[in-house]
């Protein structure tokens, strides 16, 4: 038989966007530690509304950690304890006994709490909007081995185009800073061939949303590298600001858009 | 029902050509007139309302979760097929077409899945000029591999993320057009209704997910691309939000719903652990390349193995029967997903299931790390491996895994003709909440290719065609003022305000864990005509006790899972009602609906081709009436009809 534990929960509960929050205290019982932390707040969903009591809301859908809905602050740490993995996927076995959790929202000023743990990361679209994309109609592809792309520049590609877009970065940077997802967005287009065409001008569109948005500046703390599920590397920000000079002085000269 | 498949006249690789040359064009300044709804953002929607918005048609595009990049097609994993024939080992469209036709055991139309496999290679193209980072050799060009049993490599990846990079690619080609004003996102909305307007689709009613406010939206045409509805079965590999409604909504405003019954079971998932358990989660089926399936012989030795008193390691080799390989010696632990899952259940059934519930069999890579050493097999399938680790605590390079087929697909849907129409003109449907292109299974690494053709290069033709006969004139002329967005509101707004207002004991998710009970036993993986019509009345009394003693808390005015569910819930039930009543009039076995009553001596399949070569559509006719089955008949005209044998 699987191990059970008992655990005290200390849970941020917030009405809506205009309303103040406070931490409640509840307590969950007979939580199996081969549960995810998700289905563990499910048991809790249920224990509230047995009480009659509204359940906590959060954002999740896949539960497999690819999809990057989940966005919850785990004892202090975006995601929780465990390297590399998500909420959802983080399990209760790295957890023990009689333990006080606390479960609070991401804490960033461009991302304002909607309820409980519930966040608007729209700012996160917006930036891709301006930029995080390779412009070819559907209809006016070559095929698709006419461009051929070296291992390592797709394997790099790839590395930075792992980003699940959760925010953790965001929520672990002192700064509030949103350079490793855009600088994994920036460094995954401007790596590739099909990417060059729009390379300047996406870069200085995306950092200028970016900054629009009321993220902070990066000064190199490297929270975002180890809070971020999908281990992007802190490189991705040095891509960032490499092109993002480049474009700037080209800018200066001849204006890129 | 008017089940007109609309096949274009002419030789089967002719059709799609002269199909798109005798359509509507609509003038490129006209296009600016006319509004398009896309329901759901995945990659069907998110394709389908980028390139609709490229060719200047205004769209709004809608999905529950907080961004459009969320879709549950991200987590794909395996791949993508494709008729490109770059390994030169003898792929050809022709045989994409004919593998996906034989694969969904001859009970997909021939048309449509000619055209498939046609517009395959312009999806690799596609979304490798989106920067796509597939997989490349070391020379630059593409990597393939050969997935789920087929003889030719065909298939496209970005590793074990395919479904995730290939969203992305469609997610920024929507995101361009967000931004470039063309297409107006709407974020945690939900469609509750479908708007007719003398007959054709005009618009939709939508829940505000975070302000609770209802809406009306009314369009020129509507495309549903909101999924399938595996979450039926409660504990799927489906996303939590994975959901019915949409389609069910339109069903019930006259949309035929194709072939419910037919639904996927994909045999390596994780066993499932507790009663807690929200999730199952798929296990690439690229490990059974390598790994062998076994269970004991002996009943009483799983028995030890489940209470943990004997390391199945020690148990000796002749104790082990694997199962897959004395059964199917040709393809081994390769045999399709249908054909593997039942076999996995029946040792199961038998008391040789291992996992602490019984429900398990072993995936074991001991004699796989014998051979090629422990480094290969972590270059293979590291990722995966840790995957295993992460969630269950086992390391697989010592203890075997443990898998159990889960839900992973759904094949039925709503029905569509050639041009992804459903019965209600003006109303389209993509992706897999359509029934349109994998008959009675979908083969491996088959549903992205399907969604991205569909979104990219179906969609933007058909619904143009729609709009072009439609003539400029009308363009814009239903808006929301029209008495039918009243009715559909105060529609949906009733049933808000009933599912808060019974005030009984249940919540939602004790409801739905017992309605996906039902449906996992009686129309799993196996059925038979008994269960089915038990099924059915006990799925009637799960509605009445629903709508009776049901308890959802909080309001309607915010953020409020529990109301979300419930209504997802209810529509569920009945949805679930219908799939068995599909299930029990399909009087034979095909793919992935198997009816004990009908197979082999051997325990095999037994398909009945004379009587069942149909898509069996169903038509609402009221709460509690009776649907109204429709046929559209399956005429095949080039490819042969025989048995599938994996012996």
């Amino acid at each position: 038989m699987e191990k059970t534990m008992d655990l005290t929960l200390k849970v941020w509960r917030q009405k809506s966007a205009n309303s103040t929050g406070t931490f409640e205290t509840y307590g969950v019982k007979d939580v199996s530690e081969g549960s995810s932390f998700l289905e563990m707040l499910d048991t809790l969903s249920e224990d509230l509304v047995e009480k009659g009591k509204e359940p906590v809301a959060f954002d999740h859908d896949c539960r497999e950690g690819i999809c990057g809905s989940c966005s919850m602050t785990i004892n202090g740490i975006p995601h929780g304890p465990e390297k590399a993995t998500t909420a959802c996927q983080l399990h209760m076995r790295h957890f023990h006994d009689g333990q006080t959790i606390t479960i609070e929202p991401w804490r960033a000023k461009p991302f304002p709490v909607i309820k409980d743990l519930v966040v608007d990361r729209s700012p996160f679209d917006r930036i891709i909007q301006s930029g995080g994309f390779i412009t070819s109609r559907a209809g006016s592809a070559v095929d698709a081995n006419a461009i051929p792309i070296s291992k390592a520049t797709a394997d790099y590609a790839m590395d930075a185009a792992a980003c699940i877009g959760c925010g953790a970065c965001v929520a672990a940077c002192p700064n509030a800073s949103a350079m490793l997802f855009t600088g994994a967005k920036v460094s995954h287009m401007n790596s590739l061939p099909q990417g060059k065409a729009e390379k300047d001008r996406r870069t200085l569109a995306m950092v200028a949303t970016m900054d629009g948005e009321g993220f902070g500046g990066c000064t190199n703390v490297g929270e975002c590298e180890a809070a971020c599920p999908k281990s992007i590397s802190l490189d991705m920000i040095a891509h960032l600001n490499r092109d993002y000079a480049t474009a700037q002085i080209k800018n200066f000269f001849k204006p890129v858009a | 029902m008017n089940l007109d498949s609309k096949i274009p006249e002419g030789p089967l690789s002719e059709k799609w050509s002269s199909h798109k040359f005798n359509m509507k064009l609509v003038n490129p300044s006209n296009r600016r007139k006319y509004s398009v709804i896309v329901v759901g953002s995945g990659l069907a929607g998110g394709s389908a309302a980028a390139s609709l918005a490229e060719q200047g048609y205004n769209v709004s595009c809608f999905c529950y979760q907080d961004s459009p990049r969320r879709a549950h097609s991200i987590a794909a994993q395996g791949g993508i097929n494709a008729s490109k024939n770059y390994q030169n080992d003898g792929d050809s469209v022709y045989r994409l077409f004919y593998d996906t036709v034989k694969g969904g055991d001859y009970r997909a139309r021939e048309a449509n899945v000619y055209r498939l496999s046609e517009v395959s290679s312009d999806i690799i193209d596609q979304c490798a000029a989106n920067g796509v980072p597939f997989a490349r050799e070391y020379g630059g060009l593409l990597a393939n591999r050969s997935f789920g049993g087929a003889q030719v490599s065909r298939t496209f990846y970005a590793r074990g993320q395919t479904g995730q990079q290939l969203l992305l690619g469609a997610y920024s080609a929507l995101s361009k057009q967000i931004g470039l004003g063309k297409v107006k996102m709407f974020n945690r909305h939900e469609m509750l209704d479908l708007v007719k307007v003398d007959g054709h689709a005009k618009g939709i009613i939508v829940r505000n997910m975070a302000t609770g406010e209802l809406t009306r939206h009314a369009s020129d045409a509507v495309v549903l691309a909101t999924g399938g509805y595996g979450n039926v079965f409660f504990l799927s590999t489906n996303a939590q939000g994975c959901n019915v409604t949409a389609a069910y909504r339109a069903h019930k405003r006259g949309a035929g719903m194709a072939n419910p019954c037919y639904t996927q079971i994909h045999p390596t998932c994780i066993p499932v652990h507790g009663d807690k358990q929200s999730k199952l989660t798929l296990m690439s089926e690229s490990l059974r390349n390598d790994g062998r399936i076994w269970t004991p012989k002996d009943a009483e030795v799983a028995a030890k193995i489940r209470k943990g008193e004997t390391d199945p390691n020690s148990v000796a080799e002749d104790d082990r029967d694997y199962f897959l390989e004395r059964k199917y010696p040709s393809f081994g632990n390769l045999a399709p997903r249908d054909i593997s899952s039942r076999a996995a259940k029946e040792a199961c059934d038998e008391g040789r299931g291992v996992a602490s519930t019984g429900l398990g069999v072993f995936l074991d890579f001991r004699d796989a790390i014998k051979r090629d050493g422990q480094n290969t097999i972590k270059e293979r399938y590291g990722n995966l491996f840790d995957m295993y680790q992460c969630i269950t605590g086992d390391n697989p390079y010592e203890t075997p895994m443990m898998i159990f087929p889960a839900v992973h697909y759904t094949m039925g849907g709503l029905w569509v003709d050639y041009n992804l129409e459903s019965t209600i003109p003006g109303m389209f449907v993509g992706g897999e909440a359509n029934f349109s292109d994998h008959g009675a299974n979908r083969l491996g690494a088959s549903a992205l290719m399907q969604g991205l053709s569909d979104g990219y290069f179906v969609l933007p033709y058909t619904v143009g065609n729609y709009l072009g006969k439609q003539g400029v004139a009308d363009a814009g002329k239903v808006t929301t003022e029209h008495p039918a967005f009243a009715e559909a509101e105060a529609n949906v707004k009733a049933r808000t305000d009933k599912l808060l207002s019974i005030g009984g004991t249940e919540s939602p998710r004790s409801f739905h864990k017992r309605l996906g009970h039902i449906i996992w036993e009686q129309c799993g993986m196996a059925r038979s005509k008994e269960g089915l019509e038990g099924a059915i009345k006990d799925l009637q009394a799960l509605r009445k006790e629903f709508w009776t003693n049901l308890r959802v808390v909080g309001d309607a005015d915010g953020i409020n899972p529990e109301l979300e569910r419930a209504g997802r819930v209810a529509d569920f039930i009945e949805f679930g009602e219908l799939m068995c009543r599909d299930a029990l009039m399909r009087e034979e076995s095909c793919g992935g609906h198997f009816r004990v009553e009908h197979q082999t001596e051997d325990g095999e399949a037994l398909r009945d081709d004379e009587n069942f070569a149909f898509a069996g559509v169903w038509e609402y006719k009221g709460d509690d009436i009776e649907p109204q089955l429709h046929k559209e008949s399956l005429i095949y005209e080039n490819v042969e009809l025989a048995t599938r044998s994996y012996k």
